[in-house]
């Protein structure tokens, strides 16, 4: 079958603009978490978020396309430049049907919707913006980024709460496999803001502390729920011989994949996570002995925690495997995060070290081997990247060194 | 709102809110009978703008009309027609 | 040997009377369901007109629990699935949940459900920094429409891989096509797949005056969308849902499955063109329908019907016949085109899958329905749209198009699985 590799990263991150100043920040242990600067938090139960404080648009983008775009929208935009940059390709000069986008979305351009939305209660429906029919939609960043680059092959959008950044990445897989050469696939987020907040808060997994080093624990005995960020990653993805008729530089092999959804609760049943993973190794062809790496979802809700060692360890042994959860530096980035960390795993591979979970101290209750204090060096081959989703979704996936 | 005249500086100043302004293209050059076309903008930019006159000066402006003025020229003389037509009520 | 993939069960909640008998017995008979939006008082905003559904969620079934948790869009989902599910005779109780996956195409997710609780926690939009202690507890999953995808899994017992595809207006035949691909991949065996949208609220309304895209034909509802018209001026919203079975085609074979039609190609291309405009080629979606085409395997002569994206708006009309011309070439003229928007408006994400329904119980019925209020072709559309008369056609293969915002351009191809392969 088609292998489907990747030869481009854009990052945009609470601690780092760029792939290099991310990965920097992310090995040296940085933390982009810090009380909410976007607008007064003071009078919600939840302060803090990892925000991006350095992003100018109008510094980076035309101003024809400022007023028509939500802040997650132009975040987009941006990396998605830097991804093809770093692959090495101008899109527009390869042939016109060869180079798709698929993105993932969480919740749309919200902050653009609030204010819409609050013109249009506010003032009246006159008052409502021509924009507002597709900037605050689920679609926006696979249009805006196929016109900005002239992408007319095959483009999608899914939205699977946090775990839809990987299954945007297999439906890119799917249609490079189909024949499309090029796929730029990932996901930003950005939803910060008064109404976005509020929506959040509702999820009863926002973490209501105060002290950025005390908020974020996953696998941690204080775990009390998870700090809300903005950004992601988008990821050129491309058939490996059409990387190799070029001469692109290759991070790594999309070599494995698998979602499942959880039972309804009530019902008899066991959760999927386990077998997320178990049938995204199966696909990788991959043993579980073969894998040097996990980036877990770590979503520092007890019982969600619990559920993610126990699947871990039930695939890997106790303490079988090295794991690891940057986001703790960034924040979730809902449907970002998991496109991210798989960016950081391919960097993994690239540079032979696994990233520290931040602030972290394991709970005894868990048998995993976290990587945390500071960056571990290993050779890594294969890393498995894991997300899960409010709704019970679950992803996993695996990739390879390039041979 | 008091006004009685609409100019092509009030246009060009609300162009730019509601649809930004293409690199090549100075606002504030001699652009009065420049096709919006020419000026990097097409009919979702002058909807958006013409909403915001609409908004900001308390006036309706005729569908087929807005669409029909193709030049700086041609809008502000639209607006200019329908602030007199407010005032003469 | 590739998987092929079969649609085995039909459900629709369609505006009118829900279920799939009312709605083809709508669409056959020309009817319209197209009135003066109820749902609030339209009278400030331009377009007033809306195909609304009759739904009583409760009479389908609901719990008041489900109804509370879930938007109407949710509902709708829900509800149609059950139908779908019926219908196909599959006991799903029997079956590994790993093997049954569900891909629910949305655009707009619960759109009327955030515009209410906006409404709420702002005061009337009186506060910008809004208010919590108003919240309703389940707005997180308005805000992340997965929930969609969610509630159809827990309906159907799926386990497998499960998504919401928002794609905008093609959102329906890309949901249908990203589970055949599933299936066709080996991820799944069952998916339950198909699209709901619920968008006849403030927001909505005022986001497409505010682009002139609706019609204002306010004193006329009843005939206000009218597709290939010369008089049309504007689409007519829509909602509701159509969900479908899809199955592998030998294991639906051996069940003797009720099959109605083959998901025999599909594509998307974008026109990297602009949020909101088409080029007037259509070039995109022609490739889109060759690319379809070739998949399954048939020729241009092949298809006997095209069921239309057929908004009702300039610029999409001519954009789709220059796109069957420039992909059927001449059969594009001897094929009958119809747009059921007609008669059921333009329900956004849910439209395209609504209309892959219309497209297989025309197969199954021999019968293509009409376009509704077409009485005057506009002359730059010079195609069969099967003005007003539902039509007796032997219906073998059918091509499903879609445009949608952000530059989308998909094609469905249906088949009779028995057809001779070229």
């Amino acid at each position: 079958m088609t292998e489907v590799v990747v030869t481009g990263l854009g990052i945009a991150a609470p601690t780092g603009l760029g792939l290099d100043a991310y990965w920097a920040n992310t090995l040296a242990g940085v933390s982009g978490l810090g009380r909410v600067t976007r607008f007064d938090p003071s009078n919600y139960p939840a302060r803090l978020a990892g925000e991006i404080r350095d992003f100018a648009a109008e510094e980076v983008l035309p101003s024809r396309l400022l007023p028509q775009t939500d802040r997650m929208t132009r975040i987009a935009l941006v990396a998605a430049d830097w991804a093809f940059a770093d692959a090495g390709v101008v899109p527009a000069d390869l042939p016109e049907y060869d180079v798709g986008v698929i993105t993932a979305s969480h919740s749309g351009g919200f902050e653009f919707g609030q204010n819409e939305l609050r013109a249009l209660w506010s003032k009246g429906g006159q008052y409502v913006s021509a924009y507002q029919s597709f900037a605050w939609f689920y679609a926006v960043n696979s249009g805006q980024i196929s016109i900005r680059n002239g992408l007319r092959g095959p483009s999608s959008v899914v939205v699977t709460d946090q775990a839809g950044g990987l299954d945007a990445l297999a439906q890119a897989r799917r249609q490079i496999r189909k024949g499309t050469s090029m796929v730029l696939a990932g996901a930003v987020d950005a939803s910060i803001c008064p109404w976005g907040w509020v929506a959040q808060l509702t999820s009863g997994r926002l973490s209501e502390r105060d002290d950025p080093a005390r908020a974020y624990l996953p696998f941690d005995d204080r775990a009390a729920g998870h700090v809300p960020g903005e950004g992601g990653a988008l990821l050129v993805l491309e058939n490996a011989e059409h990387a190799r008729a070029r001469g692109a530089r290759v991070y790594g092999v999309v070599a494995g994949h698998a979602s499942t959804v959880d039972p309804a609760p009530g019902r008899d049943r066991a959760p999927t996570l386990q077998k997320a993973i178990d049938h995204a190794l199966a696909d990788a062809g991959a043993v579980p002995d073969e894998i040097d790496v996990v980036f877990a979802d770590a979503a520092a809700v007890p019982e969600l925690d619990r559920a993610e060692a126990e699947a871990i360890t039930k695939v890997f042994g106790p303490r079988g495997v090295p794991v690891t959860a940057p986001k703790t530096g960034t924040g979730r980035l809902y449907s970002g995060a998991a496109p991210l960390d798989l960016a950081a795993a391919l960097l993994a591979i690239r540079d032979g070290v696994l990233p520290p979970t931040v602030h972290t101290t394991l709970s005894e209750r868990y048998e995993l081997d976290l990587v945390t204090g500071a960056p571990r060096r290993a050779d890594v081959r294969s890393a498995l990247v894991v997300a899960r989703g409010q709704g019970g979704f679950n992803s996993a996936m695996v990739v390879r060194a390039p041979r | 709102m008091a006004v009685d005249k609409f100019t092509i500086e009030d246009l060009t100043r609300i162009l730019r809110e509601a649809a930004g302004a293409d690199e090549g293209v100075d606002l504030d050059g001699d652009i009065a009978e420049t096709d919006f076309e020419e000026l990097g903008y097409e009919s979702l930019a002058l909807l958006e703008t013409g909403g915001r006159i609409e908004r900001e000066y308390g006036i309706s402006l005729d569908e087929d009309a807005l669409a029909a003025a193709r030049t700086p020229t041609a809008l502000v003389d639209l607006v200019n027609a329908h602030l007199a037509a407010a005032q003469a009520v | 040997m590739t998987r092929r993939v079969v649609i085995t069960g039909v459900g629709v909640t369609a505006p009118g009377s829900p279920g799939v008998k009312n709605f083809w017995d709508l669409l056959t008979a020309g009817r319209t369901a197209t009135r003066r939006i109820s749902f609030f008082d339209p009278s400030p905003f331009r377009s007033q007109v809306a195909a609304e559904v009759d739904f009583d969620a409760e009479l389908h079934g609901l719990s008041p629990q489900e109804i509370r948790r879930m938007d109407r869009a949710a509902q709708f989902a829900v509800v149609t699935a059950r139908e779908a599910i019926a219908d196909s005779g599959l006991e799903f109780e029997a079956l590994d949940p790993s093997r049954i996956g569900v891909t629910i195409g949305s655009a707009v997710g619960a759109t009327m459900g955030l515009d209410q609780e906006y409404r709420t926690v702002s005061d009337g939009g009186r506060l910008e920094l809004v208010d919590h202690n108003y919240a309703v507890p389940h707005l997180y999953n308005y805000m992340v429409p997965s929930s969609f995808a969610t509630e159809v899994a827990w309906a159907s017992g799926a386990e497998g891989p499960s998504t919401v595809v928002s794609t905008g207006c093609t959102s329906g035949l890309d949901a249908i096509g990203y589970a055949a691909d599933v299936i066709r991949e080996g991820s799944a065996d069952v998916m339950v797949a198909g699209a709901t949208d619920a968008p006849i609220s403030p927001i909505t309304v005022a986001c497409f005056d505010a682009i002139k895209a609706t019609t204002p034909r306010n004193d006329d509802p009843e005939h206000a969308s009218r597709p290939f018209d010369a008089s049309r001026n504007g689409f007519v919203m829509g909602e509701g849902a159509a969900v479908f079975v899809l199955e592998e085609l030998e294991s639906a074979r051996q069940r003797g499955a009720k099959v109605y039609a083959e998901v025999a190609g599909y594509a998307t291309r974008s026109n990297a063109f602009h949020m909101t405009g088409l080029r007037p080629d259509g070039k995109e979606m022609a490739e889109a329908i060759r690319v379809a085409l070739a998949e399954a395997r048939l020729n241009p002569e092949d298809i006997d019907y095209i069921n239309a994206h057929g908004s009702g708006t300039k610029q999409n009309d001519r954009h789709e016949t220059a796109a069957f011309k420039r992909s059927l070439g001449e059969h594009a003229y001897r094929t009958p085109v119809s747009s059921i928007k007609s008669m059921v408006g333009h329900s956004l994400g849910a439209i395209g899958s609504i209309e892959v329904a219309a497209s297989v119980l025309a197969m199954q019925h021999d019968v293509v329905p009409p376009t509704a209020n077409l009485h005057n072709p506009d002359p730059e559309c010079d195609l069969d749209y099967v003005p007003l008369v539902a039509r007796d056609w032997k219906t073998d293969a059918v091509l499903s198009v879609g445009s949608g915002f952000g530059g989308f351009q998909s094609a469905v191809v249906l088949a009779n699985p028995d057809r001779s392969a070229r």
